[in-house]
């Protein structure tokens, strides 16, 4: 059997005296589409940024593609690895944020080129062929020049996975990409995702956006407490709950 | 007559003028008129020796030095600054509370004694020596030789300058949003890059403080003339204890110091508008393709 492209053993976080995630195992098959849901404060977020090494894990390990995230093994120990190689891990896995967190001081085209400009040294001109195509991609192509002030929330959030993307990373993590959106404005970046899911890129999102996980997650997990209460195929866990809780939420996620 | 909306050109709307505003502009133009008239009729203004220093050779010089001690202390004193903005930053604690002890120190004594007290190392140090603590001597220098008037004005006014600067650096830093820092990190640059990202959007906030302190260390030079540095007051000093036109010289000094804060207040409003790139809406945005297509409208005609 091919090996997941994401694996979490018992991963355990505190914020000081907070126990946020009381013990998560869980695993992401390559090109999969993996939707946590679940009500704020159960802990989706922080798991999340357990991947990257954002915020580490205090217990557990993260491994993505067969490596070992923010850790070295040394003999029975775990040894935390410096700032500069969980860095040089983080490459090969993007992240995009719920408040689209675009560099406010660069275009729409300098904010897709910072990163390989800054991380791989990439040659300017390839980097802004790249750049441009990404743009395209998201359906930006004419909004290069465009500081992120001068563009919706729905560009911006476009922008940002254009950004992420240049790095081409093999997985991409994304922090309710589609809460601080006006309504009107959630389908367009939600299309854009769907595209990337189609193209076979391993994803997880956090969501409030059930229509989202019906449609395009191959797995949901639903989060409460610090725990995985319920996952299953989205058939399975949206439409037919098997705990209480679970059902509780979804009832309550359907009245929006 | 019944106006129709929309049609009417628009009015313009004059603010409410209270009356109190002309007594207000007379009380003033009162007071100013008397200033002018005793600086102009009090012959102890001296205005012709005013006239005779105000670019003599021996002010001119002064006030090149006053410059270049400016211009290099505020230099030292930023990357001084930066360096323990980043100290006090740091996850280790033992290296950021070295800089947050280096700020209360500097900050906490005067200014004027740090200036003599750099003029009189030597009386701790006769010696000034780089070494292995408790090992070998590497080089020695006199102390007496090392520290001129020039040198311990520049250290004092420099160290004090990074202590400013670090706190004006670190609130420009700590401004930044949190999530700058995690999508820089989050696209896997190590944390200088991340610097890189951090600082420019630092600076917008960095630099109003920034120019604040530069018109003050400009003033602040001034204290040099008590260890005998000839800067643009010690040169006014030199001049009148000689001629005893104490009044018309310190206004030849205030003339300069005075001048040069203006352009500096005018420099610092040119910066604030670069550095809000990005922050403000550019007046128009359309503003570029207008301009196209008038300019292939002005082609055409051609």
């Amino acid at each position: 059997m091919e090996t997941p492209m994401i694996v979490l053993n018992g991963i355990q976080k505190w914020f000081d005296s907070v126990h946020v995630l009381k013990g998560v195992d869980y695993s992401v098959a390559r090109g999969s589409v993996s939707c946590l849901i679940g009500p704020s404060g159960s802990g989706k977020s922080t798991l999340l940024r357990c991947i990257n090494g954002l915020q580490p894990a205090d217990e557990g390990e993260v491994w993505v593609d067969g490596d070992l995230i923010g850790l070295r093994i040394d003999g029975d120990h775990l040894i935390p690895l410096p700032e500069k190689e969980v860095a040089d891990q983080r490459r090969q896995i993007g992240m995009v944020f719920q408040r689209f967190n675009l560099f406010p001081h660069m275009t729409a085209l300098e904010n897709v080129m910072s990163g390989p400009l800054r991380v791989n040294r990439a040659q300017k001109a390839q980097t802004r062929e790249l750049a441009m195509g990404l743009l395209d991609r998201v359906g930006l192509a004419e909004r290069g020049d465009h500081y992120p002030n001068e563009l919706s929330g729905g560009q911006q959030q476009r922008v940002a996975i254009a950004r992420a993307l240049a790095m081409k990373p093999k997985v991409m993590l994304f922090d309710e990409p589609t809460s601080a959106l006006d309504p009107e404005l959630v389908n367009e970046v939600l299309s854009v995702m769907r595209d990337l899911a189609a193209e076979g890129m391993t994803m997880i999102v956090v969501t409030h956006e059930m229509g989202f996980a019906r449609e395009v997650a191959d797995h949901v997990c639903f989060m409460d407490g610090g725990v995985i209460v319920e996952e299953g195929h989205p058939d399975a866990v949206l439409a037919n709950p098997q705990t209480a809780r679970a059902r509780e939420f979804l009832s309550k996620a359907d009245e929006q | 007559m019944s106006v129709t909306p929309g049609v009417r050109p628009r009015t313009r709307r004059d603010p409410k003028k209270s009356p109190w505003r002309y007594v207000a502009i007379a009380v003033i133009l009162f007071l100013a008129l008397s200033l002018a008239d005793v600086a102009l009729t009090n012959p102890n203004f001296g205005w012709s020796v005013v006239g005779q220093y105000l670019f003599s050779a021996v002010i001119l010089n002064g006030l090149l030095l006053t410059l270049e001690l400016t211009a290099l202390v505020m230099i030292i004193g930023s990357v001084l600054g930066v360096l323990l903005a980043i100290m006090r930053t740091s996850s280790n604690a033992f290296v950021a509370r070295s800089a947050w002890a280096y700020v209360w120190f500097f900050r906490g004594t005067p200014l004027l004694i740090q200036v003599i007290f750099w003029f009189n190392i030597a009386a701790l140090f006769p010696e000034i020596e780089l070494a292995v603590p408790f090992g070998p001597t590497l080089v020695g220098f006199d102390a007496n030789a090392l520290i001129t008037p020039w040198t311990a004005a520049v250290l004092a006014l420099s160290l004090n300058e990074g202590a400013y600067m670090a706190e004006i650096v670190r609130g420009g830093l700590l401004g930044v949003d949190r999530g700058q820092y995690e999508a820089a990190q989050a696209l896997g640059m190590r944390p200088n890059k991340v610097f890189q990202i951090i600082m420019p959007q630092a600076v917008r906030t960095i630099i109003p403080p920034t120019a604040n302190q530069l018109v003050t260390t400009f003033k602040n030079t001034a204290l040099v003339s008590v260890i005998g540095l000839a800067d643009l007051l010690h040169s006014a000093q030199v001049v009148y204890a000689l001629n005893y036109q104490t009044i018309p010289l310190l206004i030849v000094a205030a003339f300069w110091y005075l001048l040069l804060t203006s352009l500096l207040s005018y420099v610092q409003a040119l910066l604030e508008r670069k550095y809000s790139k990005g922050y403000a809406p550019r007046s128009r945005p359309q503003a570029r393709t207008e301009s196209v297509v008038a300019k292939s409208a002005v082609a055409k005609e051609v």
